[in-house]
């Protein structure tokens, strides 16, 4: 049997009149790879925080490997060995790129087997060129690449992943595709994402957001010719 | 983290040394005091600040509260080690509870401001007020705006009568100066430092990483306070009187001004800037032309402009420069060659 790894039971959220997710039962078993689409406002965004512990939902239940975590906060929920990248990079951009790294992994190994860990994840995400240089030098691209490396490293199960390919390059896109390959060998990964074509060259399975509600639940094909789908989704015309 | 950490004691230790030795040749060792003290102080808000960043308003109570330990034990007691320790244990604790219920409230930097701001004017109020006979803990009357004089100072532990003043007090502080600087540079290496940088950094990945932001910012601002209030108690030793005018705002501004101009997230830059305007203020205040607080003023506008980074990181990048310079004097003629290849 598949262990699920992360489970919502009628998660809602309401900011006073607005219903920005509403009723929400998802399932996610271990190692599997999850894209959560929707047009603007259909709740993704809600639904990622309310998972991540930003947000606190106003009903429902959440949780992690059979474990209650409905109201945590976010440095407990990471503890679990959950990594979260967030919309927006989340980096310090003081500081070098093996020094964000390391502090990742210091929350979880002892100072020596953080800096091997450090170390292991940069060579494989290829960043040893820019390991000594400050996050704020660099480009958008490498910024999102070093963000995905802090995630890496903590050895997660469970990855929860905000529009990771927002305003990057084709290239950087396939990278960052493979980068996400290895992490689902170990852990089940959840892509909030708008990107199309990213999401066909690596979703297997998509559920669909409308309205704060799950519209539907299947395989990239079905999703994509879906016509209810390709009306909220893609607009009419297309 | 490119100096290894004994190079950095060193380096620590040779300098202070000669400084310990130099200083006092050309100012006179009561002065050095107050000076190496307002150091102690402004290293306390460079920690928490430079590296945490943590902006408080009101380093100057701690400094205040740990002065009046000192003072209100040391008159009960009768002998000056409980009382040293108290005066760097009751700020702490002080810190650590109004820092859990700040940063555990998730406050903004700007509440964070308005409220030690507020809890020092709040404790001077308060110690103003106190004049009369009612208002005593122990023996040890709190005296209102006339403060209180008359305890016991720094003594010889366990000999309350072998006091420890004049020359040898400079050199009680400057070494206690020197090994609270040790512990910074100690603590800011270890894992503890680095995650505190971190959080300076960037709160929102700290928590997403998996760290207690809350927990780590308030025992770091409890640390702030414990060093502040050494200070605090160091002060009152050398005044030999405590008045609720440590917890003025004048005092308190003064602080964040050394660790603007010193330089902001270096060790060296806070106590710089701390000895080197507080020595200023001393000398201004021999002269009654100018008012002094203009030129502090002055000198603060000034740094802002040209230096914002303040002094020390500004020395650091000329001495980088120069260094550098001489390394790279070689490449005008090898790029000639290559253009004319």
């Amino acid at each position: 049997m598949v262990e699920t790894v992360l489970e919502t039971s009628g998660l809602t959220m309401r900011f006073g009149g607005v219903i920005a997710s509403d009723n929400v039962n998802f399932k996610l078993q271990a190692r599997e790879l999850r894209c959560l689409i929707g047009p603007n406002g259909a709740g993704k965004s809600t639904f990622f925080k309310c998972v991540t512990g930003l947000l606190k939902p106003t009903e429902g239940h959440v949780y992690m490997r059979g474990q209650e975590v409905t109201g945590w906060q976010t440095h407990q929920i990471a503890s679990l060995g959950v990594g979260i990248k967030t919309q927006t990079p989340n980096v310090m951009d003081a500081l070098s790129v093996h020094e964000n790294i390391w502090l990742a992994a210091r929350r979880f190994y002892s100072i020596v087997e953080a800096r091997e860990r450090a170390d292991e994840i940069i060579e494989r995400l290829a960043l040893g060129a820019i390991a000594r240089a400050q996050m704020g030098q660099l480009a958008h691209g490498e910024r999102q690449r070093v963000e995905l490396g802090i995630v890496a490293v903590a050895n997660p199960w469970l990855v929860l992943l905000d529009e990771p390919a927002a305003g990057m390059s084709a290239q950087d896109v396939d990278r960052m595709t493979d980068i996400i390959h290895q992490l689902t060998r170990f852990a089940a990964v959840v892509i909030v994402e708008h990107d199309m074509q990213f999401i066909r060259s690596i979703a297997q399975t998509v559920t669909v957001f409308h309205q704060g509600a799950v519209l539907m639940e299947d395989s990239v094909e079905n999703v994509m010719s879906d016509p209810q789908v390709r009306a909220v989704y893609l607009g009419k015309k297309a | 983290m490119s100096r290894r950490a004994s190079q950095d004691v060193t380096i620590t230790l040779v300098v202070s040394a000669f400084l310990i030795w130099f200083l006092p040749l050309m100012i006179s060792t009561y002065t050095l005091t107050v000076l190496v003290i307002y150091g102690m102080l402004g290293l306390s808000l460079g920690l928490i600040w430079g590296f945490g960043g943590i902006l408080c308003f009101g380093q100057a109570a701690f400094f205040g509260l740990g002065a009046y330990t000192y003072a209100i034990t040391a008159i009960n007691i009768g002998e000056s080690t409980l009382p040293m320790i108290l005066a760097v244990l009751v700020p702490a604790v002080f810190a650590a509870l109004l820092g859990a219920m700040m940063f555990y409230g998730r406050l903004t930097d700007v509440y964070l401001g308005v409220i030690t701001l507020v809890v020092t004017l709040i404790l001077f109020k308060f110690m103003n007020s106190t004049a009369g006979p009612q208002y005593a803990i122990g023996n040890a009357r709190l005296g209102g705006f006339n403060g209180i004089p008359g305890f016991q100072t720094l003594n010889v532990p366990g000999d309350p009568s072998a006091y420890i003043w004049g020359d040898t007090y400079f050199y009680v502080c400057a070494l206690a100066l020197v090994i609270v600087f040790l512990l910074v540079t100690w603590l800011l290496r270890s894992s503890f430092g680095r995650i505190a940088v971190g959080i300076r950094e960037n709160e929102v990945r700290m928590g997403l990483m998996g760290y207690n932001v809350a927990a780590r910012k308030t025992m770091l601002f409890a640390i702030g306070a414990a060093i502040a209030g050494l200070a605090g108690a160091l002060f009152a030793n050398w005044g030999e009187i405590v008045t609720p005018n440590l917890f003025s705002l004048g005092q308190s501004a003064e602080i964040i001004i050394w660790c603007i101009v010193g330089g902001l997230g270096t060790r060296f830059g806070p106590i710089v800037g701390a000895a080197g305007l507080a020595y200023l203020k001393f000398m201004l205040g021999q002269q009654s032309m100018i008012d002094n607080t203009l030129i502090m003023g002055l000198i603060l506008v000034l740094f802002v402009l040209f230096l914002p980074r303040g002094l020390v990181p500004a020395i650091e990048t000329l001495l980088n420069s120069i260094i550098g310079h001489k390394k790279r004097k070689p490449k005008p003629h090898r790029m000639r060659r290559a253009r004319h290849g």
